[in-house]
């Protein structure tokens, strides 16, 4: 037996030494994901974990805002201070109209370098990670891909925790010696904080691109938007009904549908049935497929690996239905039905059809 | 066209094992792969050079044993191969990677210039998809990730157009080589080797080359003292204090009802929810 992390575990026990230029590197800051004029929800989620952060270390919380000169940018501006930012770093230029790595590194890297943020959070999307593997290498820094938890240790370091390889262990990465220290976390595994009411304000920084278009070679032809309305709504979803390898085959699929539609609920699965081709991948929970945090998660014939564990850890109410009683499931599951999923679907299925129509009926 | 694909050899993931009292990775005897992401871009790198002509060269760092991955790759289709394995690249996380794998291909350019980088979207052991636009970064290309076709490439222009998924459609790009692209899953399907192929990856020459000989001169950038990032601790997570709560009942029927019973006990406004939206609201 190899053990896989003795090499890194031989510099667990190092010490912060903070190299002197990085000494006055100092608050908190959330990228605010703005694109085609909406935010993206995972910005507010970070804004609530980064204001926790902020007020542990006693620093400021800032939102990170880039777009192009509109009412929608200062939209996301205001939206920032709703959701806790103390100040925003503004950027407003026509070249940041629709993302594009270059402008947008270019953007970072200079408000980073100009105003020395401790920590720079992220969304684990597309445009986040696509933006922040390019941002830390030009910086030079650390960065933790995907965080499941952050926290602030007892030398005021960001300790970032996310599921290692091998299906059941989690690790704490540190980024000691360098500045920022850079995550990036997916949509919903941090709780949407409370906006505030009414008319908030805050400190706004405003710092011009410097970049002219003929120095961006990317161009943008065209955007074809997705047809949302067929799209799954996974992520967002407040009930979702799931299954897993324990289905047995692709057409037992169906029984995970049928409670679904009963429900007005989405559905989705564990990685293996994408995989196989049974679900699209979009359709996937856990790390590698769509976080959820539903009022109510089903989840049929699904052993409970720890990355199908992150992605539905939020969920209010977890039941699972398993033939196994020891499976890990039931380690973060709230319900069990023990038993066969292939006889327990149709039967849910059932009887929630009936609840929901007789008491239609009788109210 | 000369395209360089970057890959990885990566333990097949169905069968790995945790040790159930030192909670430590089993590595030994699981069969390996090549990073089932990669298979994507190779694929596609393979196209373009069918289509273009060139050639396309396999690039992994990794442990000695990784050469079985790149005679996989040769085995597919690829021309040509490189192994980066030095024991100071033990321990990288993404920064000290990228930084390696960027400085091989630096030296590949130096011989032969190169208009494409492929590398896989993430991998399925570290999935944190930072290490190709860390190569991309370093070497000044343009940057296309999450790529779901490439549209047209123009030698003559040195153009090409893709088609880029983001969060809320795809966006149509053009920019110039050279370039970098991660593919998406399920954008293609990796061909299987002609028979040629096969025999030639058998007796193929592998380059094997040390830090040094990839033109690395500044060892404490690569692997653990390379690496900003440090592991603290590797642990099991918790169980919650309760386990969940089966429910009673004989038969489907009865642990069904009793399951939508204890549900609605629990979360009494989804029930109203419910219905609200079943009645149409
Ligand atoms: C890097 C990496 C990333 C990953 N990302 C993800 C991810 O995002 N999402 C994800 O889901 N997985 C992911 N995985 C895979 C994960 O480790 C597990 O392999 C996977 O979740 C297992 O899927 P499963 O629970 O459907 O299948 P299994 O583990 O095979 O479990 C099947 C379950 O069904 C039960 N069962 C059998 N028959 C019945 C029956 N008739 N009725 C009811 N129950 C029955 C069994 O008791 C068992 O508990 C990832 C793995 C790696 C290495």
């Amino acid at each position: 037996m190899s053990a896989d992390n003795k090499p890194a575990s031989s510099r667990a026990g190092m010490k912060k030494q903070l190299p002197e230029k990085f000494i006055n590197y100092k608050h908190v800051w959330v990228f605010v994901e703005l694109e085609r004029g909406e935010v993206h929800p995972v910005s507010w989620e970070l804004l609530g974990e980064g204001r926790k952060l902020a007020d542990k270390l006693g620093v400021q919380l800032a939102g990170v805002v880039m777009g192009p000169p509109a009412a929608t940018t200062r939209a996301a501006v205001e939206g920032s201070y709703r959701y806790g930012a103390d100040t925003v770093y503004l950027m407003e230029d026509p070249l940041l109209t629709d993302y594009r790595n270059e402008p947008f590194t270019k953007a970072m890297t200079d408000l980073v370098n100009t105003y020395q943020p401790e920590i720079l959070l992220l969304g684990a999307t597309t445009l986040g990670r696509d933006l922040a593997g390019s941002v830390a290498t030009t910086l030079a820094t650390g960065l933790t891909a995907d965080c499941t938890e952050l926290a602030i240790d007892d030398e005021g370091s960001l300790a970032a925790t996310r599921p290692t390889f091998g299906g059941s262990l989690l690790c704490t990465i540190h980024t000691l010696n360098f500045r920022p220290q850079m995550a990036t976390i997916r949509p919903r595994v941090m709780a949407m904080p409370e906006a505030k009411d009414g008319e908030v304000s805050g400190g706004l920084i405003e710092v011009p691109l410097n970049m002219k278009e003929d120095d961006v070679i990317t161009k943008i032809l065209d955007f074809i938007a997705d047809n949302t309305t067929n799209k799954a709504q996974l992520a967002y979803a407040d009930v979702v009904v799931a299954g897993g390898m324990g289905l047995g085959k692709p057409e037992n699929f169906k029984l995970v549908k049928d409670l679904a539609e009963v429900l007005g609920a989405e559905y989705g699965g564990s990685r293996p049935l994408v995989q196989k081709g049974w679900i699209d991948s979009d359709r996937q929970i856990g790390q590698t497929g769509k976080t959820i945090r539903p009022k109510l998660y089903i989840a049929a014939g699904i052993s409970g690996a720890i990355q199908h564990r992150v992605g539905v850890e939020g969920a209010d109410l977890i039941l699972a239905i398993n033939t196994d009683p020891n499976a890990p499931i039931m380690d973060f599951a709230h319900l069990a039905i023990i038993g066969d999923a292939m006889t327990i679907l149709p039967a849910l299925t059932e009887a929630f059809r009936k609840r929901l129509s007789v008491n239609r009926m009788a109210g | 066209m000369h395209i360089v694909v970057c890959i990885k050899q990566v333990p097949d993931s169905a069968q790995i094992r945790v040790h159930p009292v030192t909670n430590t990775i089993m590595r030994q005897g699981v069969p390996t792969i090549i990073n089932p992401y990669d298979l994507f871009s190779l694929e596609e790198a393979l196209r373009l050079r069918d289509a273009f002509g060139g050639k396309v060269t396999v690039l992994t760092m990794g442990p000695p044993m990784a050469e079985d991955s790149l005679r996989k790759a040769l085995g597919i289709g690829a021309d040509d191969a490189v192994l980066l394995t030095d024991r100071f690249f033990a321990g990288s996380d993404t920064l000290a990677t990228s930084f390696a794998l960027a400085t091989a291909i630096q030296k590949i350019m130096e011989t032969e210039p190169v208009d494409m980088v492929f590398a896989g979207k993430q991998t399925i052991d570290g999935d944190t998809a930072q290490v190709g636009p860390g190569i991309c970064c370093r070497l000044g290309m343009q940057q296309l990730t999450y790529v779901q076709k490439v549209e047209s490439v123009d030698p003559a222009k040195r153009e090409i157009v893709v088609h880029r998924r983001s969060e809320g459609g795809v966006q149509v790009l053009k920019t110039s080589l050279p370039c970098m692209i991660t593919m998406l899953e399920g954008t293609n399907q990796i061909r299987y080797g002609t028979m040629d192929d096969m025999f030639r990856a058998a007796r193929a020459d592998v380059r094997v080359w040390s830090a040094a000989a990839a033109g690395i001169e500044d060892m404490t950038r690569c692997g653990l003292r390379g690496s900003p990032t440090v592991v603290k601790k590797v642990f099991a997570p918790k169980a919650r204090a309760q386990k969940a709560r089966p429910v009673d009942g004989e038969g489907a029927e009865a642990l069904a009802a009793a399951a939508i019973e204890a549900i609605f006990a629990s979360q009494p406004k989804l029930e109203s929810d419910l219905l609200k939206q079943s009645a149409g609201y």
